[in-house]
């Protein structure tokens, strides 16, 4: 993450300069807002992870989280394999994450029995399939700057044509919880309730599975295959500690989600003057960092105030 | 329950008199059979269930009591036979509470919540709040004593404040019957007693067919209008005291069974032959012998 000299412009006018801008310019380095691939960086980011907070609440309230971890491990496969024939990453790890979960539902996700059982098996093919197509893609492409991208992310090299596509897709995602809403709650305080007042239960479960699979392939664009649950999982889990009510976790989830992934990039763009200098630390690290300390917080917040309540 | 009289038999004969007859019939079962993999778990019953009525299911684990729920709410077509709800919508004229299933007490969902489910939980969409539907729901809440704990999450409540969110989410959109499959596994004594008699206010007072099925009839005894008695898949039906005889069991049993009052309690044992422990009913499971 190596960015060159010219960004470097002062924000700030000397002239205006006041305490609050002083402090400012100690935490934003110039350049950052002025930036182009932060703008990229901070609206693709930002529409990510709005849809992985909203959508998380559900994988966690599902208790599906090892099923979202492993369909984004599992598009390490579906980058590999989009980089190998030169497609776009983003529809390798769609395509990857949307057959998985396909593979998934089959086997039997749904079942309390068969989760893990589908789960794991999936998990393991597509790690198989992963490391193929990163030898087969080292081998012909002569490159291993693509495997950390797509294992961990890289969301400052995006480019603004992406963003279309990782809209629409969000958009998708979305679409299917919001109508749902009510089914997959129901769904998930009860099957047998769900069922006796006539709602298809797997097929809910089937189409809540492919908005996951989407939401994830998302996050495997901006933070990377391996730490994407990171960013489903941990927003969705530190607003289900801090509020009882359904929509309003999902609220929360996505905001917290937001605030982790616009402060780690200003962090990671900070960190360029941080040692080993003029070399970036990785955003993911922040993002993934920043949400579990929301998450332990949270957890402290929701204690005080159990014990004051 | 020692505090209750020997006599309790009676009582649902008093109870039936005391309302002006039984009301129309809500649910018609006719030669229901059901068998899966080879195996008959439902055989040939036949009984109705009529407005204001509370009706027993009583039978021991593996009797049928749960695939006899499912049948009825329609989420298992019997092998033969006929189901028959009489309601303008056949599917929400029941309301159901399942048997008792572990919530997590993390779950972001309220008891409001889950009753507000009970409204339009199986429509696609997302809810919208008005002032109407949150007075419904506190209404309900209410009617249920569940008011004090509306705000908690479900997942907290105790097993009694559970039942009777649950019972409020069934009941929200006035079914004309509702099923309880095993309300009171699991409660104490209190709790079982307090769930009992609110199911019994609300089969008289809102006069709708109530259906409890148990393994356990004592705790009903007082409040049970009929019975339908399961053993092996068959069923005996009728008044308490015609069906919970020694005559009319041995007969469903295919074996010699007796009846035992004592301390206000009806203990349904294996006859003659067996070790005469008068224990417990289970002691009649097909599977012990």
């Amino acid at each position: 993450m190596t960015r060159s000299p010219h960004t470097r412009t002062t924000w700030i006018p000397r002239s205006t300069e006041t305490a609050v801008h002083a402090l400012l310019r100690a935490l934003v380095e110039p350049g950052f807002f002025a930036d182009g691939a932060v703008q990229t960086a901070a609206v693709l980011g930002g529409v990510v992870a709005v849809v992985a907070g909203l959508i998380g609440v559900f994988t966690v309230i599902r208790s599906q989280a090892f099923a979202g971890h492993a369909l984004s491990d599992i598009g390490s496969a579906g980058g590999s394999s989009a980089y190998l024939i030169g497609l776009a990453p983003l529809w390798g790890f769609v395509g990857i994450s949307v057959l998985a979960a396909a593979a998934m539902e089959r086997i039997g996700v749904q079942r309390a029995r068969g989760r893990d059982v589908a789960t794991g098996i999936v998990l393991g093919v597509g790690f198989a399939l992963a490391s193929l197509f990163l030898y087969l893609g080292m081998t012909y492409h002569n490159g291993s700057g693509e495997i950390p991208t797509i294992l961990f992310g890289s969301v400052f090299t995006l480019s603004s044509s992406d963003l279309p596509l990782v809209i629409g897709l969000g958009a998708v995602a979305l679409l299917v919880a919001l109508t749902l809403y009510r089914p997959l709650l129901l769904a998930s305080v009860s099957p047998e309730l769900a069922a006796a007042r006539g709602v298809r239960v797997r097929l809910v479960g089937a189409a809540y599975l492919l908005a996951l699979a989407i939401t994830v392939a998302l996050c495997d664009l901006t933070i990377g295959a391996i730490l994407s649950t990171a960013l489903l999982v941990g927003p969705a889990a530190a607003a289900l500690r801090l509020t009882s009510r359904p929509h309003r976790a999902a609220l929360l989830a996505a905001g917290i989600s937001l605030a982790c992934t616009w402060l780690g990039l200003l962090l990671a763009w900070d960190s360029f003057y941080w040692p080993p200098l003029r070399h970036g630390w990785p955003v993911s690290f922040f993002i993934v960092t920043l949400v579990l300390i929301v998450y332990l917080a949270a957890g402290a917040l929701a204690r005080g105030r159990h014990l004051r309540g | 329950m020692s505090d209750q009289p020997p006599t309790m038999l009676t009582q649902p004969q008093a109870a039936t008199a005391a309302r002006a007859g039984g009301g129309e019939k809500v649910l018609e079962l006719a030669g229901v059979t059901v068998e899966l993999g080879g195996r008959r778990i439902l055989d040939d019953v036949a009984f109705s269930l009529r407005a204001g009525e509370l009706t027993g299911l009583i039978g021991s684990n593996g009797a049928g009591k749960t695939t006899l729920l499912r049948v009825i709410l329609g989420l298992l077509a019997p092998t033969a036979g006929s189901v028959t709800v009489n309601g303008p919508d056949a599917r929400h004229s029941v309301g159901y509470v399942p048997q008792k299933f572990m919530l997590d007490p993390d779950l972001p969902v309220r008891a409001r919540d889950l009753v507000a489910l009970g409204i339009d939980g199986h429509r696609l969409g997302v809810p919208r709040p008005s002032r109407e539907r949150r007075e419904r729901v506190n209404r309900m809440l209410d009617a249920v004593g569940a008011g004090r704990f509306a705000d908690a999450r479900i997942g907290r409540l105790s097993g009694g404040e559970q039942q009777r969110v649950l019972i409020a989410h069934a009941l929200i959109n006035q079914p004309r019957l509702l099923l309880l499959d095993e309300p009171l596994a699991n409660l104490d004594l209190r709790s079982a007693r307090e769930v009992v008699d609110l199911l019994a206010r609300i089969a008289r007072e809102q006069r709708i067919a109530v259906m409890i099925s148990a393994h356990e009839m004592n705790a009903l005894l007082p409040v049970m209008d009929r019975v339908v008695y399961l053993a092996d898949g068959r069923a005996a039906c009728g008044r308490a005291e015609d069906v919970v005889r020694a005559d009319v069991l041995s007969r469903l049993y295919g074996h010699r069974v007796e009846v035992i009052h004592v301390a206000g309690r009806v203990l349904v044992v294996a006859g003659e032959g067996d070790d005469a422990e008068p224990s417990h009913p289970h002691h009649l499971d097909p599977e012990e012998h």
